[in-house]
């Protein structure tokens, strides 16, 4: 049973189609992870399921929910799109991090103004959250005051106080220091051990190997290969991919 | 020519009561002025095509047409259409209308450069558009908007001399009082560019301060 089946996701910026006619599904409790050479539409793929991108063609539809779609099948205004994107937790490169707010207020913020429940559930249920993932020390720290790998765990802290059914992770270590990008890979092969869905675009191969139920190749707005992590990278059909793997090699 | 201290010392004491009343007139329209600018301001940023479009006009409209005509306009034009308001509150309502539209865009240039990823985060944890504005975006724009605001603050407060012409008895329509019967337009308007200079000058501290005590990240 699939929780999450997106079909025909197509993405143009101008001329040029960056998402060709994707489809994507992925199974409860199941780590998708997404390679594929910059430029090749992991980015947008993710950014189009969640409709931070509204794509031109195609639909998602997650746990019963077609997104930007009413259940009665009309157009879903921008309140109720809004309330469906909270299905999905989104973790950004650049964390992007409320830097005005401490680590507790940015986890607490969806609960308390999305959600609506009271400030201290709110403050409670984030406290939860950052206990979790190790930053029961850091709750009263603004993100300026926390290390890269500190911040981007806040960040997968207040995507998950929001109960989401998939989390996307959108190359979730690509902005931090090489000596930070393990407690990140930590936090979230251990979110993949609970059971938590997720589709991770991500340039760690190691994580892919290891983490990853499925690896999904990227290349031209489209998905070329894709298999268990130990058939598609011992064993690499597509001349690209061959080629992609290659390139890894030296760096890893 | 010579200089008339005793004008001065004769005049002072008296324009402070004009002193009383510019502050009174300028403290008054500048509140009603920031919520004016603020709710202007995000509207304009807002996702609503038809709200855009009224802040649109309302900012051309005070943009392209004197002061004096607004306040002329609120005074004179408005009682035909039987909208009556005070010498006083008629000053208020042209000086807060003036300088909302002057502030409202301050507010959308200030909110309006909060980096683009700010406003995909709170998407991303179910905000709205008019969500992310009130909870994520506004509040990381007032430092840097009270440098801005400020000068848009100074200016209504200078602004408000122009009310003397509707014969709010404000600083500068005190001074004219005292030049009609005592005849020294040179002692008393020397006097009242100083009380102005004082005023701004206390106001330009003020913000100063409140930008200081703001918190920084």
């Amino acid at each position: 049973m699939n929780l999450l089946e997106a079909r025909g996701i197509t993405k143009r910026f101008g001329a040029r189609t960056v998402l060709d006619g994707v489809d994507l599904l992925v199974r409860e409790r199941e780590t998708v992870v997404i390679i594929g050479a910059s430029g090749s539409g992991k980015t947008t793929l993710l950014r189009c399921l969640n409709r931070l991108e509204t794509p031109d063609a195609g639909s998602t539809r997650i746990a019963d929910v077609t997104l930007g779609q009413r259940s009665d099948g009309r157009a879903a205004d921008e309140r109720e799109l809004a309330r469906q994107r909270t299905l999905f937790g989104f973790v950004f490169q650049r964390f992007n991090l409320f830097p005005h707010l401490t680590a507790l207020r940015n986890v607490a913020l969806g609960p308390r103004r999305v959600l609506g429940v009271t400030p201290r559930e709110a403050e409670r249920r984030a406290a939860v959250e950052l206990t979790r993932l190790g930053l029961a020390d850091h709750l009263h720290k603004r993100p300026s005051q926390l290390s890269g790998g500190q911040q981007q765990r806040v960040a997968i802290a207040r995507a998950l106080a929001m109960d989401p059914r998939v989390m996307l992770f959108d190359e979730p270590t690509s902005a931090l220091d090489p000596e930070l990008v393990q407690e990140v890979l930590d936090a979230m092969r251990q979110l993949a051990s609970e059971g938590m869905t997720m589709v991770v675009v991500t340039h760690e191969m190691r994580f892919a190997r290891h983490a990853a139920d499925r690896v999904l190749f990227m290349a031209d707005g489209r998905i070329v290969e894709e298999g268990p992590p130990a058939g598609l990278f011992s064993a690499p059909r597509d001349a690209r991919l061959q080629r992609f793997l290659r390139h890894l090699e030296p760096a890893s | 020519m010579i200089f008339d201290w005793n004008v001065v010392t004769y005049a002072a004491p008296l324009l402070a009561h004009g002193v009383v009343m510019t502050l009174q007139v300028s403290a008054v329209a500048a509140v009603l002025a920031l919520m004016i600018g603020i709710a202007a301001g995000l509207a304009s940023l807002s996702s609503s095509r038809v709200l855009r479009g009224v802040i649109r006009v309302y900012v051309e409209f005070v943009r392209g047409t004197p002061l004096l005509i607004q306040i002329f306009l609120v005074f004179f034009a408005l009682p035909v259409l039987g909208v009556r308001f005070s010498e006083f509150w008629a000053g208020v309502v042209a000086l807060a209308f003036n300088a909302g539209a002057y502030i409202a865009e301050v507010v959308r240039g200030t909110v309006g450069a909060v980096e683009k990823g700010q406003s995909e985060a709170a998407m991303s944890i179910g905000m709205t558009r008019h969500g992310a504005l009130i909870w994520v975006l506004l509040p990381q724009a007032w430092r840097p908007m009270i440098p801005a605001l400020t000068n848009d603050l100074i200016t209504l407060t200078k602004n408000s001399s122009l009310l003397s012409v509707i014969s709010v008895y404000e600083l500068t329509r005190a001074g004219q009082a005292i030049i009609a019967t005592h005849f020294a337009p040179f002692e008393i308007y020397l006097l009242l560019a100083l009380y102005y200079w004082a005023l701004i000058s206390a106001l330009a501290w003020a913000s100063r301060r409140i930008e200081r005590a703001l918190p920084q990240w």
